[in-house]
């Protein structure tokens, strides 16, 4: 049986491969969250779990755009972020655990997963928290003159934090290589985004003089080709741009949140599940194209599966941190 | 084995640096002017952001001359962001710059909590120890410069409260330059908070390179009979304090932490236990602030060997009032401090 890599052919416009390992990439983002959640109704994983499941295009769509020396910034549902940006998954499961395998040695755990060899400057489980942090980032790439860009995922739901306005101000006073990433996921915790944000989300960047656009972010080479043309633009010192990208969280809030009917309905939840499903159309447009066939976007899946497997085994195998570490790193 | 010349020389240089050859005076502002040009001529990465820091050099005039010298894009200035600078030298401090913010006045220091105290101080930790901040954010504090109850405010104990932030608070032109040149050079986010009544305070300074460890106290005057611990702005006070003390036969000590974290635990205990009492003195909150953890510090460590309880003088738990004769009630003098004193000697 062939890997979706083996099948693959050529395509002007998105190379093949690329198109190949942005579905391999999202597919594991979705079983990725697939065993955390497993984990977590199993009582193996403490604390809070925010699941992307969903929303894989727009981590996918903008990482790919990105090289492994920029840098991100990501947030509490952040999980899709790492993966795409380089994570593996197996120290990712580690952190979750709280093992000292983990990305953090397990001081961060799920909303604080940070790698400096794939420039992730970390999630922050502050809302809309890392906005001045992923501005930095920029500000840094600029003065050295290093050609970083530096991208801030956060959700619609941080529209509602000052900070994000602020540093918004900053990098287009600077013309900074930033790209703030709006994830509009279309609900603030349990709450419709239309309750929470007045005006136009666009023009809230489009006022600061940022380049402002929207895009399909069910649709993944729609976020790529957008985020490839923001990066090439600020990276060549054209400064900074908002990216809204419209898009689904298909779980609660968090796990724990199971009742939703009381802010949307399951007809909703099936309806993007069914009809707006990131890797479903992009696994449509493949076997579409010929690039790949059902056969082996499924043997990619199964890949996935094991990569998974594999991963979740180690975290648990992994040993906790020794207790001599509490107060170690509170200080460089 | 007599001391060799060398570690005479070092030795007096710490302990008396006023007997150093080529000595200058200048003032608060001068010094921390020249630690930051000194720090920017030595790593390029070092650059100041905030509110008319370029051309302006601060309302305090304490940066004037640095954007001349090292350019705008070395010397920012940022639009009235507090937050939003203050976050942007955080991710600037992770990635390759050493950024020094200027936050005008400590009283918006509120505004930049969350940058400081969620994520400046955490990100080592919570990245285990992958990520660094080497940030230092110098802000000022102090009452009595008839501001009112916004810009007079002295909020440094609610960042001693937080892990993974340094505080430093120096009291003297000589500190100020060698604790700033430390500050900058330190791997963590150090709170720099300066007196704005001190600036043209004058001191002085040598002429030679030097750095001051954090984590050490000075005794800015010996005594036998208590101890004055005393910081930033409160030194001075302690000083004249000692001096109306020494009037009436009592003997004391001051010593300035000059950093409340790390904090030189040891040598505020040993001064107390040499004196047997100990007063301690802090323009913050006298509630639930600096002077609280130091006299449990001295309290602790010196219990057997104190004839009084430990005392403890801050300002007033009032908003500090604009109009002159209330301000001046709400922080230590001379005065009171040498009252609180004579009365702890049974004087």
């Amino acid at each position: 049986m062939k890997t979706v890599e083996e099948s693959a052919r050529t395509e002007p416009g998105l190379p093949p491969e690329l198109a190949l390992r942005m579905y391999r990439q999202m597919v594991r983002i979705r079983l990725f969250e697939e065993r955390v959640n497993e984990l977590y109704t199993r009582a193996l994983m403490p604390g809070l779990a925010h699941l992307y499941s969903g929303e894989e295009a727009v981590a996918v769509g903008i990482c790919e755009a990105l090289q492994t020396a920029d840098y991100v910034t990501s947030t509490h549902r952040g999980h899709g972020h790492c993966l795409a940006k380089g994570a593996t998954p197996d120290r990712m499961f580690a952190e979750l655990l709280g093992k000292e395998a983990g990305y953090c040695r397990g001081k961060g755990g799920s909303m604080h997963i940070a790698d400096p060899t794939t420039g992730n400057l970390g999630a922050n489980a502050i809302v809309g928290g890392s906005a001045g942090i992923a501005t930095g980032a920029a500000l840094t790439a600029k003065r050295l003159k290093t050609g970083q860009v530096s991208v801030c995922f956060f959700g619609e739901g941080a529209l509602g934090q000052g900070l994000l306005y602020e540093v918004m101000n900053l990098a287009s006073l600077y013309k900074l290589p930033v790209i703030y990433a709006c994830e509009n996921n279309l609900y603030t915790e349990y709450t419709h985004f239309t309750e929470t944000t007045a005006g136009d989300i666009l023009a809230r960047g489009t006022a600061f003089g940022l380049h402002a656009e929207k895009v399909d972010g069910q649709d993944v080479r729609a976020v790529y080709a957008a985020a490839q043309e923001l990066v090439n633009r600020a990276r060549q010192g054209g400064g900074p741009a908002l990216l809204l990208c419209d898009t689904y969280r298909y779980t609660g809030h968090h796990v724990g949140d199971i009742n939703r009917e009381y802010y949307r309905s399951k007809q909703e939840e099936q309806e993007w599940r069914t009809k707006r499903d990131p890797i479903q159309l992009m696994g449509e447009w493949l076997t579409g194209q010929k690039i790949a066939d059902t056969t082996a976007l499924q043997r990619t899946e199964e890949i996935v599966r094991q990569e998974m497997k594999a991963a979740v085994e180690f975290a648990i195998a992994a040993p906790y941190p020794s207790v001599e570490e509490v107060d170690q790193d509170v200080y460089a | 084995m007599p001391l060799p010349i060398r570690r005479l020389k070092r030795l007096i240089k710490t302990f008396m640096p006023e007997t150093v050859t080529a000595q200058r005076e200048m003032t608060f502002a001068q010094a921390i002017r020249e630690a930051l040009a000194e720090e920017m001529r030595r790593d390029p990465r070092v650059c100041i952001f905030g509110e008319d820091v370029a051309e302006a050099g601060t309302p305090f005039k304490v940066l004037s001359g640095l954007v001349e010298e090292f350019g705008a894009d070395r010397v920012l200035d940022t639009p009235i962001s507090e937050a939003g600078f203050t976050g942007m030298g955080v991710g600037a401090a992770m990635t390759g710059l050493r950024p020094v913010v200027d936050i005008m006045f400590g009283d918006f220091l509120t505004l930049t909590m969350d940058q400081l105290v969620n994520q400046a101080a955490k990100v080592h930790y919570m990245s285990g120890g992958t990520w660094k901040v080497p940030m230092v954010l110098r802000t000022t504090l102090g009452a009595t410069r008839r501001s009112a109850a916004q810009h007079s405010q002295s909020l440094h104990a609610w960042l001693c409260h937080v892990p993974g932030l340094k505080v430093a608070m120096p009291s003297t032109p000589y500190d100020a330059k060698g604790l700033l040149k430390t500050a900058i050079r330190d791997d963590n986010p150090v709170i720099f908070l300066e007196d704005k009544m001190m600036y043209k305070q004058k001191g002085l300074v040598p002429a030679e390179e030097y750095t001051i460890p954090f984590g050490v106290a000075d005794v800015k005057r010996e005594g036998e009979d208590v101890t004055l611990v005393a910081t930033s702005s409160m030194v001075e006070v302690a000083l004249g304090a000692a001096k109306l003390l020494g009037g009436i036969g009592v003997s004391a000590e001051v010593i300035d932490p000059r950093t409340l974290w790390p904090l030189d635990e040891k040598a505020l205990v040993a001064s107390a236990k040499k004196t047997s009492r100990a007063i301690v003195i802090d323009e913050g909150y006298r509630r639930y602030g600096v002077t609280g953890e130091i006299a449990s510090v001295i309290a602790e460590g010196a219990f057997f060997n104190l004839e009084a309880p430990v005392k403890r003088m801050g300002a007033m738990h009032v908003p500090i009032p604009f109009s002159p004769p209330l301000e001046d009630q709400t922080v230590p003098t001379d005065q009171s401090v040498f009252e609180e004193a004579r009365k702890l000697c049974g004087k």
